[in-house]
């Protein structure tokens, strides 16, 4: 059997790795996509304690958080279109006319 | 009896109410029937009252009470009034000349802006005035003190455009106020002690006290109340205001600054006159400084020549006298110059508002001479007072100023210094007072020839009421003839029952015999003073008119001294008025205002916008470093719940 603690580390890399890129990157689908890759990372820790616990809440919640990613992915790129049509970059640093 | 008085009171100040708020709206005539009407009801009502009053000998006074005003755990005093003997005489002398200076304002003021505010004052004064006068309790008298000293600054500063007017009133009125303060504490003073400040209370009290009880506590208050009187009485060192006060109408320089407002404070000492007699020391106080106001004032109306301003200085020096009346415990003498006073010096005042608009507004007495070949009336009336008030027999002062000269010598507090400095002071007046006769009325007209076809008389509705007053200023002085001279002293007889008790304690208490001195031969040595005065002014400016001219050179710097009032202006100004504006900018404005309090609020602003200034560059539009506050947060949150 593999130790829940290697799975966790695994979920603890892939999350800090989403982390950073979100910080890191300056392309709006790229941070986009570390979103995603932090959601799943959690996800991935849900799995590893449903196994782990043999409780089948964990894969449950799953469910709810790849819901929530799907709807959030696509209100985002809806998102980022209006954007890229009015301002035509897909650079996150442009988009700061809303300072004081 | 309580309506009538009442009536006497409101009816003045429902006629200010009347012309102060509708008067802009009224045609003359109906301002002046208005003022002159209520002023007259009032005279009415006051003459009924004392008719109606019945008071004996014995009776007490009348004392009615219309509300409670005050009732403050041990502290009460009552809206009441408080009618002796003493408040006839002064109501019936404030509602007569008031009425008259009404009747004379009607034809002084018809060509002056601002008719109907100068009868709404002039009603507002009279209304104080005689509350002053009736009032049954300190706290009463003081508002009437402090509404006559408002009337008097909206009076004084009527033409209030005028600079030097405005300024007066406002100097009258703070001078003036450093006498109240006084005033104040010693009534203060008085209830801490006596547990009262009403006369029908505090009175008996102190009565019942023998001689040296409690002397200290009565010196100190007596005192205290005495400095009130120094201010509105205008008495040194705080007399500064009233020459200024001239700049205010002539009428209300004969009603206010001559007749009735300054004698507030004789009246207030008379008033109080079982508190000082316990109190001989303060007593001694009054002649003294009352002795040496009048001679002071004296040798300062030598030299001016503002004719509005001799008077003045006139009025200051008379104020002198009836202080040293009361300070002598002749009480019943000091109110009786008070009366003569009130008429001869009002008749005064209002000859020489007639002589001003003779003059178009020039007062100057150098530019007149001979005025009485084309104003007949007003010199005649002049002449009266001036008589009057040189003590000159058959005229009212002469009686009112020899009886307080002979309690000044004889009396149980007579001191003889004070006799020969008031008499000295008798004979400067009676050489003043006719150094302005003669300057102004007789000898060649020194007149420019542009105003020498603008001198004419006055109207009658100015003529008839000086011819009023000569009569009071001759008869008034029969009311009480010495008995040295055969006469019955009325005037004192009548008062006894005020003053008597306060005289019987003195004498009672008389440890040497007083200068025993024929009161004829006093009489004598006044009257040849004042004879004297009259002489050497008739030799100065008629027989020899360079004499002044020549006495002025030789003694220049006294007499530049004099004519400068002896820098007493110049004085306070360096003393008090510097020091203070300087104090309020330097220090209260630009210190304080501008930097501590301005600085404090300001500082706080700029605290908080500078703070704002650095919290907002968190909002910088930068979305990675939302990002970056967000995850910061979450670790720290996390950390936090994992490792507590």
């Amino acid at each position: 059997m593999i130790p829940l603690s290697h799975v966790l580390l695994l979920s603890m890399i892939l999350f800090t790795l989403g982390a950073a890129g979100f910080i890191i990157r300056r392309n709006v689908i790229t941070v986009f996509m570390c979103i995603e890759l932090m959601l799943n990372a959690v996800n991935l820790a849900f799995i590893a304690f449903a196994w782990h616990r043999v409780d089948l809440n964990g894969q449950l919640f799953v469910f709810f958080v790849i819901v929530v990613a799907a709807a959030e992915a696509a209100v985002g790129l809806a998102i980022i279109v209006a954007l890229y049509r009015n301002r035509g970059s897909l650079a996150i640093d442009d988009v700061d006319s809303m300072k004081l | 009896m309580d309506i009538l008085l009442l009536l006497m009171l409101l009816l003045p100040l429902g006629g200010a109410a009347l012309d102060g708020i509708f008067g802009r709206h009224f045609p003359q005539r109906l301002v002046s029937v208005i003022g002159c009407g209520s002023s007259g009801l009032a005279m009415i009502f006051a003459l009924l009252a004392a008719w109606t009053s019945h008071l004996g000998p014995d009776s007490p006074a009348y004392v009615h009470r219309y509300f409670t005003w005050v009732q403050a755990g041990g502290f009460h005093t009552d809206f009441a009034v408080y009618y002796d003997r003493l408040t006839l005489v002064m109501t019936i002398t404030v509602t007569v000349v008031a009425f008259i200076i009404h009747l004379y304002s009607r034809g002084y003021m018809e060509h002056e802006g601002g008719y109907y505010r100068f009868f709404c004052y002039l009603n507002l004064f009279l209304f104080m005035m005689l509350l002053l006068v009736t009032a049954a309790s300190y706290p009463v008298m003081f508002v009437g003190w402090e509404g006559v000293g408002l009337c008097s600054y909206l009076l004084i500063g009527f033409y209030f455009p005028k600079k030097s007017a405005s300024d007066a009133g406002k100097k009258a009125f703070i001078v003036t106020r450093i006498g109240d303060a006084g005033f104040t504490v010693g009534v203060a003073l008085l209830f801490w002690a006596f547990g009262s400040v009403n006369f029908a209370e505090l009175f008996p009290k102190v009565g019942a006290l023998a001689l040296g009880d409690q002397e200290r506590t009565l010196t100190a208050a007596c005192l205290l109340l005495f400095l009130g009187a120094v201010g509105k009485s205008a008495q040194l060192p705080l007399y500064v205001w009233l020459p200024d006060a001239m700049e205010g109408p002539t009428p209300v320089s004969a009603l206010i600054h001559a007749a009735t407002m300054v004698t507030a404070g004789v009246y207030m000492v008379a008033r109080s006159n079982v508190l000082f007699v316990h109190a001989p020391r303060a007593l001694e106080t009054v002649s003294a400084i009352g002795c040496l106001t009048a001679f002071f004032a004296a040798t300062i109306a030598l030299t001016q020549n503002d004719l509005k301003r001799m008077l003045a200085y006139s009025t200051i020096s008379q104020l002198g006298y009836m202080f040293v009346g009361c300070g002598a415990a002749v009480f019943a003498s000091g109110i009786f110059h008070l009366v003569t006073h009130a008429c001869f010096k009002a008749l005064l005042f209002l000859g020489a508002g007639s002589v001003m608009h003779a003059m178009s507004g020039d007062l100057d007495m150098r530019h007149m001479g001979g005025l009485r070949r084309k104003m007949k009336i007003t010199f005649w009336t002049f002449l009266v007072a001036t008589l009057a008030i040189s003590g000159i027999p058959g005229f009212a002062g002469f009686f009112s100023k020899d009886e307080i000269l002979a309690a000044a010598y004889n009396g149980l507090l007579g001191k003889p210094w004070i006799y020969w400095l008031a008499t000295v002071t008798a004979g400067l007046t009676a050489f003043y007072m006719f150094r302005t006769l003669f300057m102004t009325f007789c000898g060649p007209s020194r007149v420019a020839s542009e105003l020498e076809q603008h001198v004419h008389e006055s109207g009658s509705k100015m003529t008839i009421p000086l011819v009023l007053l000569a009569v009071f200023s001759i008869a008034a002085g029969w009311l009480s003839v010495p008995k040295a001279l055969g006469g019955s002293e009325a005037f004192d007889r009548y008062l006894q029952p005020v003053f008597g008790a306060s005289q019987n304690l003195l004498a009672s208490s008389a440890a040497e015999a007083p200068h025993e001195a024929n009161e004829l031969m006093l009489m004598a040595v006044s009257l040849a003073a004042a004879v004297l005065g009259i002489l050497i002014a008739w030799w100065f400016y008629l027989l020899v008119p360079t004499v002044p001219d020549r006495l002025a050179a030789s003694f220049k710097r006294l007499y530049r001294v004099l004519v400068n009032k002896y820098y007493v202006d110049e004085f306070y100004n360096w003393l008090v008025v510097q020091p203070m504006r300087v104090g309020s900018e330097k220090l209260l404005w630009q210190s304080m205002d501008d930097a501590v309090i301005d600085g404090a609020v300001n500082g706080s602003a700029e605290v908080t916008a500078d703070v704002g200034g650095i919290l907002r560059r968190i909002q910088s539009g930068y979305i990675r470093s939302y990002a970056a506050w967000v995850l910061l947060g979450a670790v720290v949150w996390m950390g936090y719940l994992l490792l507590r």
